[in-house]
Parts: structure tokens; sequence; C-alpha cells
């Protein structure tokens, strides 16, 4: 396909997205029904050119069309033909183009499934969304346009970064664009409402899916970035802390904030003006993060000096969107109605501090990201904020929010009762403790963290179970009751649960891996063997591999456990050739949810070859807990029907409660 | 023609997505409370649902009721004072039809003359490497050879075809590494050593290294008398900071050349910038010309002198070089001294006695001057 109709497509788009920005907010503003019906059109139009474009450019990477700069740059007609086609975001001008695919798609799944929103709501929302395509395809067409054409057309491109030659690559950009850019909708309800100047209830509702989705998908983004991150890099890590780890990270403490925050309006029409503010946060955040990752700033603040279009073109982005949002919020949000009041002990309550709590968390992380980028621009000083700080300040902000997830499920609405949610957990905290001491004992000494981390997991998990069988009044009512029971509740009520129980899963997994993992770092000749982790591997031979567009060095080694044999374990240093680059492939084996971990170093003088491994035990528990967190939220997300927070009766409880109607009183039901 | 075909497609259905909603009257939306009231009402029937199926006992269902109930009578509120018709909404459909109309065409046509280039092909490779050699752009045959080259390593011809079309098309690292391999399979030649010295140069930037001025020693070793190899040693000799040498190497090429070699601009350039200048150019050089602007006429007398005198002292060590003579000749007429030029040229006259050329450029330049014979 001829990429100049991408070209166009594209700049179509651009002229198609300046007037979904205008039409439909000015039809919103002198309440005009035609004006208005615009929009949507329009969404759905962009979607198509944006789409279009996008199509384009993928043909001309499959194709091997070397008379785009863009191709040459990041193609190599060898390559697999799955790389070709994900190398078309695996580079600056694609993503970028892939950003603002997303959006489109946001836009037009509004326009198209939004037919339950108020008309002015929609308009204002679509409007917005259409001022960010604005924003961004000026920047892809302006300063990083991937249908730039060379003449003459080359014969041969210069390869994709090896790195990135991955599966990974297919999935884990996608996934984390669609959370990304999925609070671009609940950005643009949160000013829509602010333009508007009316919000309540109702409004929690129609943002409660958007949120759910996008957040679901980052999750499921971030841990997919981590196990990538994991295999590909062959140091065995799975969080590193990186600027790039953190942009992602910042807009998922506000977009899991938001969620909750969202529950309080929709249920109890409070919190409002908050959730708002969330709303606006947890986009900001994503464009920070596009910001930090797009503009070069990450690799020095010199760098970005030097060739500063892109940069000051996002910073003006950044500025504009962040800074507009929040002087309408500084606005508008005095004149917003106030919603309803509640207890300090109760759902509200609870979710209230987990708001705090993940809000701190998100600024830890963007002071400990942003804090060296300032000094440096400062007065030159390049200083690099480790893992300590993160580890102290998030895991001690976020220590408190999983200790009392437990507890916010099992709290009425607007007046909670502390002692018997307590109470209601006390299996879980048995389970709990007896998991730590089972821990304790099994460690045989070592860090206390460790045990104590594994009990608070477990509580976590039956916590979650608690709060269902509580709501199924299992064990209170006979069995077919709480069937019954068990089966009308909502599935929102499954998906927290299963959420909640996800964090507890991947809690297990971190406080596993990080506490007892096992390194060897060894050189070995053909035949040796060595030790991890109860393991004996023996270095069995070295063969080279060829592939379409690399060399592989591959060593196998051959896995006995009590002197018995059970499999080998193929580990690989790569290079690619038209980059010259080498890049390893962890040899990987689970056992349970534990993984051997096994990467090549440098061949070493005099014969032999250097070799990392690792023993890494419930490594994988981290990211399953990341995706059975997902599956919560998207679980949640199916639940088509409506919330509605039903209180406490405000007058005090008879002196003797029915025996059936004391389970009644504490949870509320539909959550 | 499919592009544009494509483009006016495109353009269309765009205008389509403004023109499509306005098609029926504007009139007034329904007021957003509508929708609210929707959601309650749904709000109101979960209640109802939940109560029935016992997840909630008739206590909470009632103050949930309640609290739906008073967030309904706001949004009726709300919607009983509902916005009046808007006016004005036939003339706005107008303005947003003209915008898609005229707005849309014009900004993205616009943008895209600008931005695209709506003149080139799409250039898949596949079909780029099935076209016929002589259809083939330079890219795909250079891609072919080398697919060649890396099935036959040692086939010296072909890395002497491709080597210059490296050269050409500027991948001067590709083009030495060529050069390098046919002249381990083929031998030196002057051709294939003064290609590598010229890819080594231009790769480093226009400076002869020491590997680009070992192949060009090569090369005037394959052929002594070769003006290229020749040229870019001088070259080297000057970058080495040895002006004279350099004065020297050239002075000897231009020697040796005949007047109306093309190489002979380069040169006359090159001597001027050693100082040794070839006589037959017009002037003083570029940079002395420069210089003389800054002067008053006195100082500017005073240079020429002083060039027109290191001139006839070189040519009185050694007045083998006809060259110099001739802008003798030339200097002395500027300068109004008739004499001097008449001496110069019978000097020269007598240094070139037995050289016929020689004396019949003398005798012609001495005649355009009006020196006599």
């Amino acid at each position: 396909m001829n990429p100049e109709i991408g070209h166009f497509a594209l700049v179509l788009a651009l002229a198609v997205a300046i007037l979904q920005t205008v039409i439909p907010i000015w039809g919103a503003r002198v309440g005009d029904a035609a004006l208005m019906r615009v929009g949507p059109a329009l969404a759905v139009a962009f979607l198509g050119f944006v789409g279009l474009a996008f199509a384009v450019l993928t043909a001309a990477y499959v194709q091997s069309d070397f008379s785009v700069l863009n191709v040459v740059e990041n193609s190599h007609s060898l390559k697999p033909m799955l790389f070709k086609v994900t190398g078309v975001w695996g580079n600056h001008e694609g993503s970028m183009l892939l950003w603002v695919l997303v959006l489109a798609l946001f836009g037009a799944m509004v326009a198209l499934f939004g037919t339950n929103l108020p008309a002015t709501l929609k308009a204002n929302v679509l409007g917005v969304q259409g001022s960010v395509g604005v924003a961004f395809l000026l920047f892809i067409l302006l300063t990083s346009n991937p249908f730039i054409r060379v003449i003459p057309a080359l014969a041969e491109g210069q390869d994709l970064n090896p790195v990135l030659q991955d599966i990974g690559l297919a999935i884990h950009p996608p996934l984390l664009y669609l959370g990304y850019v999925g609070f671009s909708i609940t950005f643009a309800f949160a000013v829509a409402a602010l333009i508007d100047g009316r919000i309540d209830a109702a409004w929690a509702r129609w943002v409660r899916p958007w949120a759910l989705a996008a957040w679901a998908f980052l999750t499921v983004g971030i841990a997919m970035g981590s196990y990538w991150a994991y295999y590909e890099l062959g140091w065995g890590g799975w969080w590193f802390w990186d600027p790039v780890e953190n942009a992602s990270l910042m807009p998922w403490f506000a977009g899991t904030a938001l969620i909750h925050s969202a529950v309080v309006m929709e249920k109890r029409d409070a919190l409002k003006v908050w959730t708002l503010l969330l709303a606006i946060l947890a986009f900001s955040l994503s464009l920070l993060g596009t910001f930090l990752v797009r503009s070069g700033v990450l690799t020095s603040v010199h760098a970005f000096a030097t060739d500063p279009s892109r940069g000051v073109f996002i910073l003006g982005i950044l500025v504009f969107f962040i800074g507009g949002s929040l002087a309408l919020y500084a606005l508008r949000a005095p004149m917003l109605r106030q919603g309803g009041l509640f207890a300090p002990i109760s759902r509200e309550g609870a979710l209230v501090l987990n708001n705090l709590l993940l809000t701190a968390a998100a600024a830890a992380v963007l002071v400990g990201t942003l804090y060296p980028l300032a000094l440096e621009s400062w007065n030159g000083a390049k200083i690099t904020v480790g893992p300590p700080y993160f580890n102290l300040t998030v895991g001690a902000l976020m220590l408190p929010v999983v200790f009392a997830m437990p507890f916010g499920p099992l709290l009425a609405w607007k007046r909670g009762d502390l002692a018997g949610a307590a109470q209601r957990l006390m299996s879980a905290l048995a389970v709990g403790i007896l998991i730590a001491l089972a821990a304790a004992y099994l460690q045989g000494g070592g860090p206390l963290l460790a045990p104590l981390g594994m009990g608070l997991a477990a509580f976590i998990v039956i916590g979650a179970l608690v709060d269902l069988a509580e709501r199924g009044a299992v064990g209170r009512v006979p069995v077919a009751t709480s069937v019954a029971r068990l089966r009308g509740l909502p599935r929102a009520s499954y998906g927290a649960a299963l959420a909640h129980a996800g964090v507890g899963v991947c809690l297990f997994g971190i406080i596993a891996e990080t506490s007892w993992n096992a390194e060897r770092i060894t050189g070995l000749k053909i035949g040796q063997s060595f030790e991890v982790g109860g393991y004996e591997l023996t270095l069995a031979r070295v063969e080279p591999r060829n592939g379409p567009n690399y060399r592989d060095l591959t060593g196998i080694f051959i896995i006995r456990r009590g002197g018995t044999e059970i499999g080998t374990i193929e580990s690989s240093k790569r290079l690619f050739t038209a980059r010259n680059m080498p890049t390893t492939e962890a040899g990987i084996r689970t056992f349970g949810f534990s993984q051997l971990y096994v990467s090549l170093g440098d061949e070493l003088p005099g014969g032999g070859i250097g070799v990392r491994a690792y023993w890494k035990p419930f490594v994988t528990l981290i990211w399953l807990g990341a995706v059975i967190m997902a599956l919560g939220g998207a679980l949640s997300l199916s639940d088509r029907r409506l919330r509605i927070g039903a209180p406490k009766p405000a007058k005090p409880k008879p002196a003797k409660p029915t025996p059936e109607r004391k389970p009644d009183a504490a949870p509320a039901p539909a959550e | 023609m499919l592009l544009w075909t494509a483009i006016s497609l495109m353009t269309g259905a765009a205008i389509l997505a403004v023109l499509w909603p306005l098609r029926t009257g504007g009139g007034t939306a329904p007021a957003a409370s509508a929708a609210d009231l929707a959601v309650y009402r749904d709000q109101l029937s979960e209640i109802e649902r939940d109560r029935v199926s016992g997840l909630i006992g008739a206590a909470e269902g009632d103050a949930a009721r309640a609290e739906v109930g008073r967030r309904i009578l706001r949004a009726s509120a709300e919607t009983a004072s509902g916005a009046a018709r808007p006016s004005g909404a036939d003339r706005r459909r107008q303005i947003v039809a003209v915008i898609g109309l005229v707005g849309l065409p014009v900004m993205a046509g616009g943008l895209y003359l600008k931005l695209g280039s709506p003149t080139l092909p799409p250039q898949p490779l596949a079909a780029r490497l099935e076209s016929r050699p002589d259809q083939s752009d330079v890219a795909i045959l250079v891609r072919k050879v080398e697919a060649h080259l890396e099935a036959n390593p040692e086939d010296g011809r072909g890395y002497e075809v491709l080597a210059p079309i490296y050269a050409r098309i500027g991948r001067t690292a590709d083009a030495a590494r060529a050069w390098t391999s046919a002249v381990r399979l083929l031998g030196p030649s002057a051709v294939r050593e003064n290609g590598l010295g010229e890819a080594l140069t231009a790769e480093a930037g226009g400076v002869v290294t020491v590997e680009a001025k070992a192949a060009f020693e090569a090369a005037v070793a394959a052929d002594p008398k070769d003006p290229k190899a020749r040229y870019f040693l001088g070259l080297a000799a000057e970058q080495d900071g040895r002006p004279a040498d350099a004065a020297q190497i050239w002075g000897a090429l231009a020697a040796s050349s005949p007047p109306d070699a093309p190489w002979m601009g380069l040169l006359r350039a090159a001597l001027a910038r050693v100082g040794a200048p070839v006589a037959t150019a017009p002037g003083p050089s570029a940079a002395d010309v420069a210089a003389a602007q800054d002067m008053t006429p006195a100082e500017r007398d005073q240079m020429v002198r002083g060039m027109v005198a290191r001139l006839e002292a070189r040519l009185a060590q050694d007045g083998s070089d006809i060259e110099g003579w001739l802008r003798l000749m030339r200097a002395r007429i500027v300068l109004g001294e008739a004499d001097k030029a008449k001496a110069a040229a019978s000097e020269a006259r007598a240094h070139f006695a037995t050289d016929g050329g020689a004396l019949g450029r003398i005798d012609a330049l001495a005649r355009e001057l009006g020196l006599g014979s």
C-alpha cells in the first residue's frame, strides 16, 4: 500500500480531531443537539483515519518498503514476520502512533457505546478527547513523523534493537498503552464535568467501566513489562525502580485510588471533588510518563537540551493539559455540590485511607524519579535514587494499605464496626499467623521480614475469601441459602475479592523471591557442574545455532535433583548481525511456582563460559498475582448492574439482634 | 492516480462524518438530568432486586431507597427547570457544514502538501528485487551484488564493481572494505589503491590518514605518473604540516601535467594554499584578495610587490617553472614595470631555449602584453 495514503490519513485525522474538539463543545455550550451529534461521528472517523494510517505503516513494515525512513531505521527484510509487525511500535514514531490509535479507540468506544450518557456530557467528553488527539497528532506530524520518505530508497534496513525482538514487544506496549491512554477517558470525563459544572453519583457510574478497564490493562501491562525485563535482560531481576518503570507505576497508584474513590462516589455521592482530582492526576501522571520516556530527558537532561524539539513539544502538551485541567479544577471545583458525610470508621473511611496512602505512594515515586533530574538541571550533579529509597518509602506506605485491605470490604457504608470486622477476620488472621510461624520454622533464622510478609500475604488472600463468605453468610444459614446468596452476589463483589486476593498472591511472590532466592555466578567448562537452590546443573554442551538475522551460542545444561536427572535447560547468547549487538536469552525452567534461571556470560580465557544461575522460589506468583488483580478488574467490569450503597440504618440496633438479621447488618450488599 | 482517488475518498468520508449528523434538525438536547434519572431508576430497581433475593435486609433497602429518592428529586427539579429551546440552530448548522466542506479539505490538503511526498511511489522490497536489472535502482543492484559476494566471497571483480558505487552513494566505509578485498584478490593497481585511499579519506572527513597515505603510496608504486595519488600525497604532506613538501609534490605534478588537464584547477588552488602559486593563475589567491581589501592602496601595492619579489627569487633559484615565468611577466606589467617584464621574458627564453612549446607560450604572452617579441 502506498505510504502516502497513510500519511494523508494521519493529516486528515488531525483535521478531524480539530473539528472534534471544537464542534461538540460548542454544541454543548449552546445546547444544540445537532452539533453535539457531530462529536460521535467525528470520533468514529478519527479512529478510522488513525487506524488506516497505522495499517499503512504496518503494511510498509511487512513489505519492507525501504523508501520509508522509519522502516529503514527499525526493520530488516530478514526479520521474522512477527517482529516486522511489532517493530511498527518498537520505535519512537510508531509507538506514538500506537498511543494515538489507542486514544482513538477509546474515543470511538465512548461514541458508540455511551448511548446512555447525557448528551452534553458525551459531547464535552468527546471534545476533550479530541483536544488530546490534536496535541499528539501535531506532535507526531511535526516532530516524529513515521511517514517521512527517503530518496532514493535503500535496499536494507538497520534492523530493530535486538532487545526488542521478542514476543514481549507484541504484548507489553499495547497493554501498557491501553492502560495509560485509557485514563484519558476518565480525564475527559472529569474535565467535561468541570466544563459542565455538574457532577453527581451518575457520573461515577459512567466513569467506572473506563477506569476499571484502564486500570486492568495497566496492571497487566506493568506485569508483562516486568516479566519481559526479567527474562530478556538476563540479570534475573524483575523490578529495577528504573524511571521508565516508575513512570508506569505512578499512574497505576493514582488509578487504583481512582477506582476505589469512584465506588464511594457512585454509592454514597461523596468524595466527588476528590474523585475528579484523581481522574485528572491519573492521566497527568500517564502524560508525565510519556514525557519522561519519549523526550530523552531520562538519559540526561543535557541530551534533552541538545535535541529539544520533541521534549519541549511534549513538555508543552504536559503543561497545557495538566496545568489547564488543574486550573479549571481550581476554578470550578468549589462550585460543585459536596456529597454526603460519613464516619472515619466506615467503608468510605477505609477507602479514603487507601486513597491517601496510594496517592502518597505515587508522590514518593514521583519525587524519587524527578529529584535526580531536577538536581542535574540545577547544578549538574548526577545522582541516582536507587532501590533503597523506593523500597523504604513505597514499602512503608503500602504496608498499611495491604494490611487494612481485608478490613475495608467488611465495614459497612457510612458507619462501620471495626471490632466486628476484626472479629470476622479472626480466621484469616489465624491462618496468617500459622503461615508466618511455618515460614519462620522452615527458614530457620534469617530475616524476620520474610515470615511476617508471608503471614500478611496469607491474611490478605484468606481475608478476601472471608469477605465473600460473610456475604454468603456461610456457616450461619443453611448451605442451600448460602449457595443461593453467593450465586446472587454481583460479579463486582467477586471481582473485588479476586483483585484483593491477587494483591496477596503478588505480595507472597515478592516476599518469597526477595528473601529466599539463591544466586550462583561461576565459570564452567563442558562437563562441569554446580549447585543452586538444591538443583545440580551440568553444562552438557555448547553449540552454535543460526537464526534468520542472528547467530546464537547455546549452552545446554542437565538439571539433576538428588542425583536423578529431571530435564535440561537451554540458555543462549545471541548476536544480531545487522547491529552487531548481543542479547541474552535466559534459560528458564518452571517447577511449580518457582523458577530456575540460567543466563550465559562471556567466554572465559582458557576455555569455559561464564554462567549466572538463580533459584527463584515462587517468583511466578508476582506476575500471576498481577494477572489475578486484572482478572478481578475484568470480572467487575463485566458486571453491568448499577451500584448503590445501602447505608446501615442510623437508628441504634435492637439490644438483642436476631441471629438471621445480624450478618446482614454489616456488609453492605452490592460491591 | 490511485493515491489521489484514495485521498479524495478519505476526504469525502471525513466531510460526510460532519454533514451526516446535521441532516436532521438541531433542536433542544434532552436535559442532562434526564439521563441521571434513568440511572437512579435503575438503581431503585436494583435495590428491589437485592431485597427480594435477600442480599440486603428491609431496613437497609429502605434507607437506600430513601437516599436514591433524594437524588431523583434533585434531578427532577433540574429537568423541570431545563434549558429553553436554543435559538439560531439553523445558522449554526450552516456554519458547521461550511467548516466541514471547506475547512477539512483545506486544513488536511494544505498540511499534507507541506509534509507529504505525493509523487513518490511505494517501493516494497519484493517488487524491487523482481524488477528487471535495467530498471532496478542502484541500492537494489548493490544488494544483489552483495548477495552474490556473500555466496562467492572470492570474486574480486565483484568487489571492484561494487566499491565505486558504494563511494558514490556515500557508504565510504563499505567502499573501503570492498577496495581492500579487491586489492587482496586481484592485486594492487593504481585504480584500486586510489579508490581505497579516497574512501578512507572520505571516511575520515577529508583527512588523509596513515592508511590512506599508504594506499596512495602503493598507487604511485604501481604507476609513478598517477596524478590522483600524487595529488593526495601532496595533501597528506600539507595536512602533516609540511607545506614545502606539499608544494614540491604538487609543483612536480603541475609541471608534468598538460595545462588543460581537468585537475589543474584543483591543483592551482592547492599550490596557492601552500604559497607556491602556479604562474598562469591570473592573480593572487582568494585569501590574498580578501586580505587586500582591508588594506590601504600603499599597503596593497607593497603586498603585491612582496609576492612578485618572492616569485622572482624562486625563479632565480629554479628556472624550470614556465608557469612561474609567465606569471612574473604579467605581474610586472600590472605593476607598470614594462622593462622588468621584458627582462623576465628574455630570462625565461634563455631557460627554455630548447623547449619549443614553452618558447611559444612566452612569445604569445609577450605579444599579448605588448612587449614585442
